[in-house]
């Protein structure tokens, strides 16, 4: 078990480092950085000087080795834009994206489970059909589509919610939410209902399928055997084995709501960090992307590897199988 | 075994049942394939669309990015509207510049479908190529090339798109070579696993004993046994890629404004959108799902033929 662990954690070390290293990559291929400092009148001794100051003379091995040492200490330089440091922009924008996605995974479960339970127990009724065929619907469409349709149906024609916008914000300490605002949640509602749709249809289709595999299995059968009255058979007996599928599944796709928050936050301007990426992009703000970049590869890497160990934990067939 | 070049009349009566099969086999999908209503609608729908991309210049009312023929006076007409001489009618209205958005849409679905079509082509070629050739080799190679599937498939396809679009540019062959770069690995993976399977098949012992090269084992005798999962994920990655292609556009970073995609045209109209001009953003919007959704269906309905667990 502890074996596995440190196996893991290992491995997850290196896909880090892998990574970083692509990303620096990727940074010394894009352009010259001293073009876009130096005015366009400088001479080649002063762009020579600074390069010298930047430290890029150095060979390629060192300037990563400084990278590095600076990334394990948050440091990415900072913002063209704003001088501000890197890590602290995207920081500040992070509860934003993190209740966006924290409440959408929230609503995808809260609809999807008992959905895709339903149309798992009967698969052939009508309603059990409309699940299914709404649910290619709700993963095929591109997000920002629906997030279109829904400004359209409930910002413009029906003006329920705004089209945009964060709206006020509660403060706790350094951190500001609006979950906890009616007015801030009335915002918050139709991004998170965006980006759930997608998700919802994917929480449906898996908990569909971990509901047929477990129903002709013998503890269920024997659970009915007992004359347990069916609430308990499937809110007890099989709700429990079938979580393991969709905690796995839910958990990476919590992790990818950071991604997909991108688009859903660009379509709502959401202040959030994919705002912020897809700003930093336009504006070739290099700093904020490189920041970004690493975050998002630290903070995947994490997730799957708590999900991992979360899923050892859940099954004990895994649990107690020892390496595996 | 092509090597082995068998003449006269026994050879024929030996090709004849293999021919048979082959046709029985093609008629019971095309059977298995119309079974489903939606299914047959889902592709008559795409089939349409992809004729009215191919011919969009010769069946849109007006070519809307000849300038000439536009009038600023027609900006922004609602659906049904026609323009000053009556000559013509905007069934679906016109857009900031006085584009009729019908026009512009056909337009648009040609750069949509283009872009689709191709970057699958690729990526289908460049997956199966690592896919088979990680399974054939095994060992070493195999775990190189399935540890850089698994990287590339560990980040979110937007996020990987989007940062290579920073560093590229703007353009359509920017955009497939992103798209590419993104898809490739859903290839690969699953032809590693097509092949994995053949890999240990009689037909393939008897090629290697025949010395074939290996390549041309790989390409001519494994490659053909694994192209129906390998369509199946072809056919759902293609609305992968142009929904993928359209938020790229949307998000200002895909094709540029003289090719416009339907993901373009969504982007121009979400200005008007908030003004209650929707028909701009709408329209396009509405194009882009059922291609998209038909495609989807198509895949959905092959996957359940083509999966060999159903296979009797």
């Amino acid at each position: 078990m502890i074996a596995t662990i440190v196996r893991r954690l290992l491995q997850t070390g290196l896909v880090v480092l892998v990574m970083s290293a692509l990303v620096f990559a990727g940074l010394y291929l894009i352009g010259d950085p001293v073009l876009m400092m130096a005015s366009p009148e400088a001479t080649d001794l002063e762009r020579e000087a600074i390069r010298r100051n930047l430290g890029l003379d150095r060979p390629l091995w060192e300037q990563y080795f400084i990278f590095l040492s600076k990334a394990v200490q948050l440091d990415f330089g900072n913002s063209f834009l704003t001088g501000e440091s890197a890590m602290h922009l995207i920081i500040e924008r992070m509860p934003a994206t993190l209740e966006l996605a924290t409440l959408a995974m929230f609503i995808s479960m809260v609809v999807g489970v008992p959905l895709g339970i339903y149309a798992g127990l009967r698969p052939e009724s009508l309603l059990s059909r409309g699940i299914m065929s709404g649910s290619v619907l709700g993963f095929s469409l591109p997000n920002f589509w629906v997030g279109l349709m829904l400004i359209m149906l409930f910002a413009v024609m029906l003006g329920w919610m705004p089209a945009g916008g964060r709206g006020p914000v509660e403060t706790f300490g350094p951190i500001e939410l609006s979950i906890f605002n009616w007015d801030g949640l009335r915002s918050l509602m139709l991004p998170a209902l965006t980006i759930a749709t997608a998700k919802c249809a994917l929480i449906i289709r898996v908990t569909r399928a971990a509901t047929r595999e477990c129903l002709p299995q013998d503890y269920i059968k024997f659970a009915r055997a007992k004359g347990l009255n069916e609430r308990r058979v499937l809110g007890v007996h099989l709700l429990k084995n079938i979580m393991i599928p969709i905690v796995t599944i839910g958990g990476l796709e919590y992790g990818q709501v950071f991604a997909f928050a991108v688009v859903t936050e660009t379509v709502f301007s959401w202040p959030g960090m994919g705002k912020l990426l897809i700003d930093s992009i336009v504006n070739l703000d290099r700093p904020v992307v490189v920041a970004y970049l690493m975050l998002t590869v630290v903070f995947l890497a994490t997730l799957n590897l708590i999900v991992d160990i979360g899923y050892t934990l859940l099954d004990p067939r895994v649990r107690l199988g020892g390496a595996a | 075994m092509s090597r082995v070049v068998q003449t006269g009349p026994e050879a024929i009566a030996a090709a004849e049942p293999a021919v048979r099969i082959e046709t029985s086999r093609w008629r019971r999908f095309v059977a298995q394939y119309v079974s489903s209503k939606a299914a047959v609608i889902s592709l008559v729908v795409l089939l349409l669309a992809i004729a009215a991309a191919v011919l969009a210049p010769w069946i849109s009312p007006q070519n809307p990015y000849d300038l000439a023929s536009l009038d600023i006076l027609d900006a922004k007409l609602p659906p049904g509207s026609k323009n000053f001489d009556g000559s013509l009618t905007y069934w679906l209205g016109t857009d900031g510049q006085a584009r009729d958005v019908l026009s512009a849409i056909l337009y648009g679905m040609r750069t949509s479908l283009l872009v689709g079509f191709v970057s699958v082509t690729a990526a289908f070629l460049i997956g199966a190529a690592v896919g088979l050739i990680a399974a054939y080799f095994g060992g070493r190679m195999d775990a190189f090339l399935m540890r850089l599937v698994d990287m590339q498939l560990s980040f979110p396809s937007i996020l990987v798109a989007l940062v290579l679009l920073a560093a590229l540019g703007k353009g359509v062959d920017k955009v497939i070579i992103a798209l590419i770069v993104v898809q490739w690995a859903y290839f690969a993976r699953a032809a590693r696993a097509a092949a994995i399977v053949e890999r240990n098949k009689e037909y393939v012992e008897a090629a290697s004993c025949m010395a074939l090269s290996w390549h041309r084992i790989l390409w001519r005798h494994v490659f053909p046994n694994c192209i129906p999962p390998l369509m199946v994920i072809a056919t759902i990655d293609l609305a992968h890629a142009i929904a993928l292609e359209a938020t790229l556009s949307f998000l200002g970073v895909g094709v540029p404004v003289t090719e416009p995609s339907l993901g373009m045209l969504i982007s121009n109209g979400f200005e008007f959108l908030l003004s209650g001009t929707y028909w701009i953003c709408f329209f396009p919007g509405i194009a882009l799902a059922i291609v998209v959704v038909s495609i989807n269906l198509v895949g959905d309905h092959l996957r359940d033929i083509l999966n060999p667990r159903n296979e009797v």
